[in-house]
């Protein structure tokens, strides 16, 4: 019995095996093809062969001596943690009183945050122009982080207060029967408690906010205030016969590393069971 | 340290339903009262009122003698302990500890000393750098305890403290509270379902029922002189027997047969205005082997016969359950009692009848056996709302 049963899990693992790799290829293929077209010369541009044979930094180069480029960068990271914190810290507050408290109207916010969320964010795109032309918001870095606020702001709440119901009541009340306020029992105990929660939505906000392209080439000019997933489709060749294929690849090799650095930097505070030991039961 | 009094304390909910109905209790400074009654009583309900964790919905309840219905938990100086324990998973004992003291902006040197001092109290010392997420069920309810006694509050309020161990700690953590208790003086208020806790910690015990107190008054008392059915049956294990009976003249017809009403017993039943159908209580340990006694004991009271159904020997003395014909006592209270113990769907039609006897005893299970009860010792009550018609007051 035993050895067909082992022979049965060894049968399934290798199943799962070729299943995990048929889907990490499929995932990473075009990653890497940009990856490599990165690093090619600008003749080899078009052989074909997946990896280069000639190697140059020649694209890396040239789009760091791009102004354009520079600035948009800037502008991206500028923008981006600056939504995020603020999306972030509203939507603690928010997921927090929808986990605790029993407040008249509470249904209704919720199916509104939800109701933004799942609004076409196209059809958005003109009034929000005609709004921040008016207003002197266009093409300014407000004008792009109060979109990315109002639009984050769902998802923030909703995952915040899915971590905030599960941290035990009761360590609130614990709290606040030791002498704190109901401030203090929020920053001493329950936020710290939170952070992976904070942590989890944090990511997600910035990887929102990093990658969008609507609002960012509907609402930007300039190099003021474009951020760089706009900024690369107006990139040119040298010429206007020349393809820009190879720097295009540089700069979108260059963009997806704040990324990964903010999900590593991140990913090691979310631990979980941070609540264990917190209550018997 | 303080007197706490309860002032027609009521607690409605939205709802309307009614939680706790004008509870009144007048604790004295340094006193341990329990809080005891099946779940849904009201007993946490009241208890959170007094840390202020509930709101009052009317009634007053005072502190040292200054109403504190409008004060913000912080602001009552009590110290609470919680069924789950409720510690901060992120912090470790020591900061668990201190987290009071950090909170009142005591100074350092104060916090270490006053840490370290409960921590040895509570034979903590070792574990003090520990999170709670390393700590066994025991560790864990004593920091829980150390984090209310650090900063020597006016009353601690403890909600079923004990409730989350095993049996051989509980019984150990029951007398190390007790101790404790004794050893610092505070006021305690300590809720619990279980009434072999009610009987061993409290100086005074309440029984609440469904929102309403039922009686006040130290475990003995409680126990020899239950104020009704409810009381009688929910203190004392095992509890006390039932049995439905006829007053005719000055004598009880039940089951067991007549038993005739001692002078003291039949003066309490006129002054009470007893009616006639009425429900006898008798508990297990009145009961004992008719063969084990002299003949004078024997005539003093009421013998019957019956076969034993179940024979447990603990050593020191016999539990012996019989299974009479005849019709259950019946009465809001008991069932719900019996509910309580779950044993609504198993009670067989019949009455159940625990009797408690000296291990001397030679009855055998399946045997008939002659038992003896003393016919002072019964308790009647009135079905139609349960009170203690053998009540002699306080």
């Amino acid at each position: 019995m035993a050895v067909i049963a082992g022979t049965d899990s060894t049968g399934r693992k290798i199943r799962w095996t070729l299943l995990d790799i048929v889907v990490v290829v499929y995932a990473l293929v075009p990653v890497l093809w940009i990856l490599s077209l990165s690093f090619k010369t600008p003749e080899t541009l078009n052989d074909g062969n997946f990896i280069p044979r000639a190697w140059t930094l020649e694209n890396y180069r040239l789009i760091f001596q791009t102004p354009e480029f520079v600035r948009a960068l800037a502008n991206s990271i500028g923008i981006a943690l600056i939504a995020t914190a603020i999306a972030v810290v509203l939507g603690t507050m928010a997921a927090y009183a929808i986990a605790r408290l029993d407040f008249p109207g509470k249904r209704v916010l919720v199916g509104v945050s939800l109701l933004i969320a799942m609004f076409p964010q196209v059809a958005l795109v003109s009034p929000l122009f005609e709004i921040e032309r008016s207003l002197g918001l266009f093409n300014t870095w407000p004008g792009l982080i109060l979109p990315y606020i109002t639009f984050s702001l769902p998802l923030a709440i909703y995952t915040l207060s899915a971590f905030f119901r599960e941290i035990p009541w009761e360590l609130e009340k614990a709290a606040k029967m030791d002498g704190a306020t109901p401030g203090q029992a929020f920053r001493r105990v329950i936020a710290p408690l939170a952070a992976p929660g904070v942590f989890t939505t944090a990511i997600l906000v910035f990887i929102f906010c990093w990658n969008d392209f609507l609002f960012a080439i509907s609402l930007t000019s300039t190099e003021a205030s474009r951020t760089v997933p706009a900024a690369l489709s107006f990139f040119t060749g040298a010429s206007q016969f020349e393809d820009p294929t190879g720097t295009i690849s540089a700069a979108a090799v260059v963009i997806t590393i704040p990324i990964i650095v903010f999900v590593l930097f991140f990913q090691r505070r979310i631990v979980a069971g941070l609540t264990s030991g917190a209550v018997k039961g | 340290m303080a007197e706490i009094v309860l002032d027609k304390v009521t607690k409605r909910y939205p709802d309307g339903a009614l939680a706790v109905s004008e509870v009144d209790i007048e604790i004295a400074d340094g006193e341990f009262i329990i809080l005891v009654g099946p779940s849904g009583c009201g007993k946490s309900t009241t208890l959170n009122m007094i840390a202020g964790l509930e709101d009052i919905t009317s009634g007053e309840l005072r502190i040292g003698g200054k109403r504190m219905n409008e004060q913000a938990p912080k602001d009552r100086d009590i110290a609470m302990v919680f069924q789950s324990y409720a510690l901060y998973p992120h912090m470790t004992v020591r900061e668990n500890m201190a987290f009071p003291l950090r909170l009142a902006k005591v100074d350092n040197a104060t916090v270490e000393k006053k840490v370290t001092e409960a921590a040895k109290i509570l034979d903590l010392t070792q574990h003090l750098d520990r999170k709670p997420s390393n700590l066994s069920g025991g560790q864990r309810q004593r920091v829980a305890m150390g984090r209310a006694i650090v900063r020597n509050p006016k009353a601690f309020l403890m909600d079923e403290p004990l409730s989350n161990l095993d049996a051989k700690l509980r019984v150990q953590m029951r007398t190390s509270v007790s101790r404790l208790q004794k050893q610092l003086g505070t006021t305690t208020i300590y809720v619990t379902h279980d009434q072999t806790e009610a009987m061993t910690l409290g100086d005074r015990v309440v029984v609440m029922r469904g929102g309403v107190v039922q009686q006040v008054g130290a475990p003995q008392a409680l126990y020899d002189h239950p104020a009704n059915l409810f009381v009688a049956g929910f203190i004392g294990s095992p509890s006390m027997n039932f049995v439905p009976g006829t007053i005719e003249n000055d004598t009880l017809r039940t089951v067991l047969g007549d038993v005739p009403l001692t002078g003291r017993i039949a003066g309490l039943l006129a002054k009470a205005n007893a009616p006639r159908e009425v429900i006898m209580g008798v508990r297990p340990e009145h009961f004992e082997d008719a063969h084990l006694l002299d003949e004078p004991t024997r005539d003093r009271g009421v013998v019957f016969e019956g076969q034993v159904d179940v024979l447990e020997s603990m050593g020191a003395d016999k539990y012996a359950y019989f299974s009479l014909h005849g019709e259950q006592a019946a009465s809001e209270e008991l069932a719900e009692l019996a509910a309580d113990a779950g044993s609504a769907e198993v009670t067989a039609s019949g009455i159940e009848l625990v009797t408690r006897l000296s291990a001397a005893s030679s009855v055998a299970e399946g045997a008939t056996a002659k038992i003896w009860f003393d016919n002072d010792k019964v308790q009647v009550f009135d079905p139609s709302d349960g009170r203690n018609l053998t009540y002699a007051g306080r």
